[in-house]
């Protein structure tokens, strides 16, 4: 086929360009293990308010400081609504939902979930700086999607 | 343009008034977002109309148009359109699905957005509409297979005409990718809704609705792209950089614009991150085709500015025919185009898109481009058809000349704010930015007035666009009918028979390329022990 000169000279360089995109995502997803939450853990929505970590959901300590949050997303709010962990240590948010889709961001981190019945999703973050953390549902789960919300109070790091 | 023209114009008509029903929604959304006082501004009609606006902008008015714009490439590169009986079978039975879901819509029973992820529960007559929708543009396929067949039995040794050959690679992915939805509705969705099945699984209903969803937003970019290809040129006075480029880039939208759409469910569960790489590696592939369509056709526009005079390194760009709203249109999608794909490469950047995932970054992005780069393609070429349609010509033309400039100038006024109030954390589908008052959301305000703005000016320009349309059919002189023409390749394509013709094979390919993507994820998610769900209607 004939291609023009020029014409040629682009297709290469777009060519450049995406490898150079396509190295860079390689890189940090497996030097700087970068991936995007992808829990494959399920769980039976019909009993989440009757039994295991989400009939009482909340923050748990572990030894090492670090810590779980369980989180029920439903219908208009988060519970619990407000988590307190400290700054410094590795937070593992672990969210479901008992009735439809929701999402689940934390504002000014890079938390951003897809909260569906029957899934857990799962994400852990560290926070650095103490303060007081917006999060927003993202997707859209009935007349009530604009209301849904909490936060995460950050203290002060131990 | 005889026999078709009829057939084109109903198509035409149902395009716009979905449209500007689209825009009306629009505008209430935009201003409600805001905090302007509406008298009907409620939550439960603020979602209604957003699920108005999507169905009928992205779904209703995009599809007819296309079908219109099949027909009349059919006629005037094929001679003649194959089964005009089945054409018009066609246009009833999307048109009567259309009816059927937009009532739904209204009636208030079906506020599940345009993608009504179960267990979200819709009024059954809203999937079974969409499903007739989707069945009467199966039979567009079918039409125009047809006829590049008969025309091909005819033609044995020549090249199908590149326009022709456009439109079939639009064909050849709207049938790959209905393939997904066909099998969301009818194995999931219809008997869950109808009642024979209790429960359904969100994400492997997404899987299906993501599999249709991507390739959707090419069924919409490859036709506009035909229009920058094969006729822009013709109309700013220069030719077709490259025939046979061209020919190559339409098979690379067959091949890779399916097997990307984990792309949209980077932040799901249930599906492991291996084949989230994958798809984001497809992703990048079909980059490639649109950054050499920005070459040719710049390159094409070149020539037509030398044509004309224009000298100097940029001064053929001012010897284009900016006064024409085709032409301007066609430029200033290009120009949104090219923003709304920066935007698209970190959509799509596997960990990145965490930052942007269904913020408001995300109603700035397909703003920009089916909301531009493919809409504004769309108005200007119906100031091009219409005349070549009608033998009238185009009524109130400076009102013309100045709608696509106010649209690119409310587009970026509403898409720009979009995106900064996304990267603040803004969710998307909201109705309203002021969430209750919390401290993050005090910088999202100023943002969101400016896109209601933004969101005015592009109402205005939508209306001044019916409105000159609606001018030309009535107060118009009919006179002769120009016709429609293509542009010349600077390099015609080579004689005979050629692979990159053969859109049936590539199609198989792209069958294997699917498998390939696709099957894994979809083999895990159905062999696993999963907890379908129980539908819900929160509105
Ligand atoms: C009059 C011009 C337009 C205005 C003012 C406008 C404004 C809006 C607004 C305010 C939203 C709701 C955003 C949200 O709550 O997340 C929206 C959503 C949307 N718009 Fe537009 N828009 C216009 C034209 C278009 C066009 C021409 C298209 C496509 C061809 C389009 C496609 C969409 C889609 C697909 C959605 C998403 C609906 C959803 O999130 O479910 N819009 N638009
Ligand atoms: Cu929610
Ligand atoms: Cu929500």
């Amino acid at each position: 086929m004939q291609v023009d000169r020029y014409e040629r000279l682009w297709m290469w360089a777009a060519t450049a360009m995406l490898a150079v995109f396509i190295g860079a995502i390689v890189v940090t997803a497996v030097a700087g293990s970068n991936h995007p939450p992808s829990h494959t853990e399920v769980v039976n929505p019909d009993t989440l308010g009757v039994r295991g970590e989400f009939a009482t959901p909340g923050v748990t300590v572990h030894p090492d400081g670090s810590r779980t949050v369980a989180i029920r997303a439903e219908f208009y709010v988060f519970r619990p609504e407000r988590v307190h962990v400290p700054a410094g240590v590795p937070v593992t948010f672990r969210v479901t939902s008992p009735d439809v889709l929701h999402g689940f961001q934390i504002v000014g981190t890079n938390v951003n979930l897809t909260v569906a019945p029957g899934y857990v999703s799962q994400a852990t973050v560290t926070f650095e700086t103490p303060g007081e953390y917006l999060i927003v549902c993202n997707e859209y789960c009935g007349l009530g999607h604009h209301l849904m919300q909490g936060s995460v109070i950050v203290g002060a790091p131990r | 343009m005889t026999v078709a023209a009829r057939l084109v114009l109903a198509h035409l008509w149902v395009a716009i008034a979905a449209f500007a029903l689209g825009a009306l929604m629009a505008v209430m959304q935009a201003l409600a977002r805001a905090g302007v006082e509406l008298p009907f501004g409620t939550a439960r009609l603020y979602y209604l109309s957003v699920t108005a606006h999507g169905v009928l902008e992205a779904l209703v008015f995009t599809t007819f148009f296309i079908m219109a714009l099949g027909y009349v490439v059919a006629e005037t590169t094929l001679g003649r359109v194959r089964g005009v009986g089945w054409a018009w079978a066609g246009f009833w039975v999307a048109l009567i699905g259309t009816v059927m879901t937009t009532l739904a819509i209204l009636s208030g029973t079906s506020t599940v957005l345009y993608t009504f992820y179960p267990p979200l529960e819709a009024h059954p007559a809203f999937y079974v509409g969409a499903t007739l929708l989707v069945v009467g543009s199966w039979i567009w396929c079918g039409v125009m297979i047809a006829s590049v067949r008969a025309w091909r039995a005819a033609n044995r040794d020549a090249r199908v005409p590149l326009a022709a050959h456009g439109m079939l690679a639009t064909v050849a992915i709207w049938l790959l990718a209905t393939a997904g939805l066909a099998v969301e509705v009818l194995v999931f969705i219809l008997p869950w809704s109808l009642g024979f099945v209790e429960r359904i699984d969100p994400i492997v209903a997404r899987t299906y609705f993501w599999w249709f969803g991507h390739p959707l937003t090419y069924f919409w970019l490859v036709p506009a792209y035909v229009l920058w290809y094969t006729v822009i040129p013709q109309v700013a006075g220069g030719r077709l950089f490259s025939d046979a480029v061209t020919r190559v880039v339409f098979v690379q939208f067959v091949l890779f614009s399916t097997p990307v759409g984990l792309h949209h469910q980077f932040t799901d569960p249930g599906i492991a991150s291996a084949w989230k790489l994958v798809h984001t590696f497809t992703t990048y592939a079909v980059m490639f085709p649109s950054l050499v369509t920005a070459f040719t056709v710049l390159a094409s526009l070149e020539i037509a500015g030398r044509a004309r005079g224009g000298g100097g390194r940029f001064g053929w760009i001012g010897a284009l025919p900016w006064g024409d709203p085709f032409f301007s249109g066609v430029a200033l999608a290009m120009v949104t185009f090219a923003l709304g794909g920066f935007g698209g490469a970190i959509n799509a950047a596997y960990a990145m898109n965490a930052m942007v995932h269904n913020t408001a970054w995300i109603q700035g992005h397909f703003h920009l481009t089916v909301g531009t780069a493919v809409a504004l393609t769309f108005m200007g070429a119906t100031y091009w058809l219409l005349p070549r349609l009608t033998g009238r010509a185009i009524a109130f033309p400076a009102v013309a000349a100045m709608q696509p400039y106010l649209w690119f100038i409310g587009m970026q006024c509403f898409s720009i704010p979009s995106h900064i109030a996304g990267l603040l954390g803004m969710p998307r589908r909201i109705y309203t930015g002021e969430f209750q008052g919390v401290e993050a959301a005090q910088a999202w305000i100023p943002l969101v007035n400016l896109s209601a703005v933004g969101g005015v000016i592009l109402f205005v320009s939508a209306m001044l666009y019916v409105g000159v349309v609606v001018g030309t059919m009535l107060v118009a002189p009919r006179g002769a009918r120009p016709p429609v023409e293509y542009a010349e390749p600077v390099v015609p394509p080579a004689d005979g028979p050629s692979i990159w013709d053969r859109l049936g094979w590539w199609s198989a390919v792209a069958v294997v390329l699917i498998l390939l993507a696709y099957g894994p994820a979809l083999y895990h998610l159905h062999t696993m022990q999963r907890f379908p769900a129980q539908g819900f209607s929160p509105f």
